[in-house]
């Protein structure tokens, strides 16, 4: 049924019919247009970009295809957490690299938190020393480029310690020369698998206890020592079935020989200065990160705390934190990517990670400039979309609710 | 009634603050010593950072050897350990700014230096007059006089000088300079398009923006190092140092689009529906109403965008570019100057350089900030 005519119809009223345009006018048509030739631009490309690919590949008789990925390497790693030699395969060898490349990127994630943490508090202290010597740092690390300051970190290490034989003691079997740190090889002993089993089931019954607590302090405000009960659980309980199962761990110490140490383990001196460097630039950038949260929770909401009777402790753990977090979280994570990305630049000193064996070493034996390309940038490529699809999925449980 | 009387004329002299509200005694009460742990910071804080400052300043000033002509000069002498060698930074200081460059020639990178500051200070500085022209001038006629007069042009009397012969200060302002060029109209179009209704318009924007992004800037390089001459036809051959300008240009341009997204979001709706209802197309509308909106409120992030821009241009290092700190690293393992003060003086060097740019640019930012953030103020 259409609309009632009953009062004649106003003409401004009136549902008008298109207006007749030129059809290169009409916007409709404009944007198909605009899009099939964008699609045919791109196709054009990419099918020029591959017909050429083909062609410079087989006059240049290039293999292609995966298949290389299980020849024999034939070259050394100096770092390897899973066992590689020079007769294991190319496959092999780039997860020696992706191992090597979580480890740096896991070991710099934890320092850079805690460092940028210290230092963003630090901005904000009202001790003018401190929060100028914070705004120092920030500032000199922010503005000098990542390379010169692994570079710089790497020149000291290999320079400026001393020759094999002259190796510094550092205390406890730890030895520093300019092969790197050599610290005491820690040899599990019978049961100590009981002791992390242990270890994990406390992580697991605090988590418990905390929403047990949690759900009771919901429902009767009544309060638990969380704090006390998860140390225990975490830290107690491990320590004591180390010590119910006999203290199984010992200690391989390093031996200082006449030219070389023997024995221990040996942190390689690009590996310091690539941590060093990655942590100390990004701890920077997350300090900053951290101050903009803290800032961009109002004074209202410390006001309102205090005006409820809060003290200033609780003020800060339940109400400045959780809000500042809301803040620092998203780009944090950026920073994370970033610090992962920017390990890569382990190219530069040598450091065995991801980029360097497989797209560098790999790369030069085989000449599959775009599979092994390609493999390099994929994992890359994976690990930002899930940080990502993670971030969004954070963000829309912690996005602040309006009413 | 006597008629002497006094009317004070002139007010009292204000009485100074009480010494324990003002002065340095009171400020450093209030700011250091507030608490016994605050107090016990400082005093660690200031040991630490005096005993570092002295480190620092024996150094590189007063233990510094300024004059020499080659290593023997930073040697220890006497068992005495000499500190910075700022005698390498000035025997080569003209290899850091334009590395290989012929000799007879570098007046021309001098006038190159000279054409970019006048493009900066016009854009820069806001009280510049016709910065209009500026922009004309920065996008279009500096490119193209730079190139003629880097490159050559043998039209002009100019003799052609092969890129490979570049290096130094001047390759890393160049490739700065084309990537601050390219990638802002670029990551604006990317920022449209991401933000386009049409579907294969947003699809492709999206996409390259998020492969930009997830990658790490080596792998960009890496890309159109090795994997750029495999895609073009084979007769075609691109100049290495072109190919890591694409690189670096291309990346630099996703950046950017998120940035001039970011303000595109920020303004509101009324702006977009205002303009439709005046009657304005699509680009009509983005040319005289949006982007000189939006683009004036990310100006602070789109510099911050630079100064990461500038610091990643020492990533050409690893593909091989002759850039700023490759020189310095080159310089520093010649024989002539093979001793470790020179490669630590060298790289202190190459930090100020890129900290005075870096540190100046974000400045430029903070007050920018300043300035828009003085206009919302009421």
């Amino acid at each position: 049924m259409s609309e009632p005519a009953t009062t004649p119809a106003d003409p401004r009223l009136a549902p008008s019919e298109k207006p007749q345009v030129a059809f290169w006018r009409d916007p409709e048509k404009r944007g198909y247009f605009f899009q099939a030739l964008l699609f045919l631009v791109v196709a054009f490309l990419g099918y020029e970009a591959i017909a050429n690919a083909v062609d410079n590949l087989t006059r240049q008789k290039m293999a292609s295809g995966f298949g290389f990925l299980n020849q024999i390497a034939g070259f050394d790693i100096n770092q390897t957490l899973i066992s590689y030699s020079n007769t294991s395969t190319y496959g092999r060898a780039f997860f020696v690299g992706l191992f090597n490349t979580f480890l740096v990127a896991g070991l710099g994630i934890v320092l850079a938190t805690l460092i940028g943490f210290s230092i963003g508090v630090a901005r904000l202290s009202s001790n003018w020393l401190v929060a100028k010597l914070a705004a120092f740092y920030v500032e000199i690390v922010r503005n000098t480029p990542l390379l010169l300051q692994l570079l710089f970190w790497y020149f000291l290490l290999i320079n400026m310690t001393p020759q094999p034989r002259d190796s510094v003691s550092l205390g406890l079997n730890t030895y520093l020369n300019n092969r790197g740190l050599f610290l005491p090889q820690p040899v599990l002993g019978n049961g100590f698998t009981a002791v992390l089993l242990t270890f994990v089931a406390g992580l697991i019954g605090a988590w418990l206890y905390r929403r047990r607590a949690h759900a009771l302090q919901e429902a009767t405000g009544q309060q638990s020592p969380v704090g006390l009960v998860s140390l225990g659980l975490i830290v107690g309980l491990p320590l004591a079935a180390f010590f119910a199962a006999g203290m199984p761990l010992s200690f391989n110490p390093p031996e200082l020989g006449r030219f070389n140490i023997r024995g221990g383990v040996q942190v390689f001196p690009e590996f310091v200065a690539l941590l060093t460097g990655l942590t100390i630039y990004t701890a920077a950038f997350i300090a900053e990160n951290v101050r903009a949260g803290i800032q961009a929770v109002s004074k209202g909401q410390t006001e309102a705390a205090y005006a409820l009777g809060m003290r200033p402790g609780p003020t800060l753990d339940l109400i400045i934190i959780p809000q500042a977090m809301r803040v620092i979280i998203p780009p944090l994570t950026n920073q994370y990517l970033n610090l992962t990305k920017n390990s890569t630049l382990a190219v530069a000193i040598g450091y065995p990670d991801l980029w360097q064996v497989f797209a560098g070493t790999v790369l030069n034996q085989t000449n599959q400039a775009i599979e092994v390309i390609a493999i390099s940038m994929a994992v890359y490529l994976f690990l930002s979309i899930t940080t990502s699809l993670a971030m969004n999925w954070y963000n829309s449980r912690k996005a602040l609710v309006e009413r | 009634m006597s008629d002497v009387f006094y009317i004070q004329k002139e007010p009292i002299a204000r009485l100074p603050a009480p010494s324990s509200l003002v002065g340095p005694l009171a400020w450093a009460r209030a700011n250091l010593f507030s608490s016994p742990a605050n107090a016990v910071l400082s005093i660690v804080t200031l040991v630490v950072a005096v005993w570092c400052t002295w480190k620092a300043l024996d150094f590189l000033v007063l233990s510094a050897v300024f004059s020499g002509a080659d290593r023997e000069a930073c040697l220890a002498k006497n068992g005495v350990e000499p500190g910075a060698c700022w005698a390498f930074v000035r025997d080569r200081f003209s290899f850091f700014i334009y590395g290989f460059y012929p000799v007879a020639e570098r007046w021309r990178v001098d006038i190159f230096f000279v054409l970019l500051a006048v493009g900066v200070v016009w854009l820069l500085w806001l009280k510049a007059p016709r910065r209009d022209l500026g922009l004309i001038y920065f996008l279009v006629v500096m490119p193209v006089a730079s190139f003629l007069l880097l490159n050559g042009a043998s039209f002009l009397g100019l003799k052609p000088v092969d890129t490979a012969l570049w290096g130094g200060l001047m390759v890393t302002l160049v490739v700065s300079a084309v990537a601050i060029v390219v990638s802002l109209p670029l990551g604006v179009l990317l920022a449209l398009g991401r933000r386009s209704q049409l579907p294969v318009i947003k699809f492709f924007s999206v996409l390259y923006i998020e492969f930009v992004r997830g990658v790490p800037l080596v792998g960009m390089l890496f890309m159109a190092n090795v994997m750029l001459p495999l895609f073009l036809p084979g007769d075609v051959s691109v100049d290495k140092l072109l190919r890591a300008v694409v690189g670096i240009s291309l990346f630099a341009s996703a950046y950017m689009a998120e940035v001039v997204r970011a303000g595109l979001q920020a303004l509101p709706k009324g702006q977009y529906e205002g303009a439709m209802a005046m009657g304005l197309g699509y680009w009509q509308m983005m040319r005289l109403i949006i982007l000189p909106q939006a683009l004036k409120v990310t100006i602070p992030n789109i510099v911050n965008n630079y100064v990461a821009l500038f610091k990643d241009t020492s990533l050409l290092l690893i593909v091989g570019i002759f850039d700023f700190l490759k020189a310095i690293q080159t310089a520093s393992i010649d024989p002539q100057w093979a001793v470790a003060t020179a490669s630590v003086t060298g790289y202190v060097f190459a930090a100020l350089v890129y900290f005075a740019f870096c540190h100046g640019m974000a400045r430029y930012a903070r007050a920018m900030e300043a300035r828009l953030n003085a206009a919302q103020k009421r």
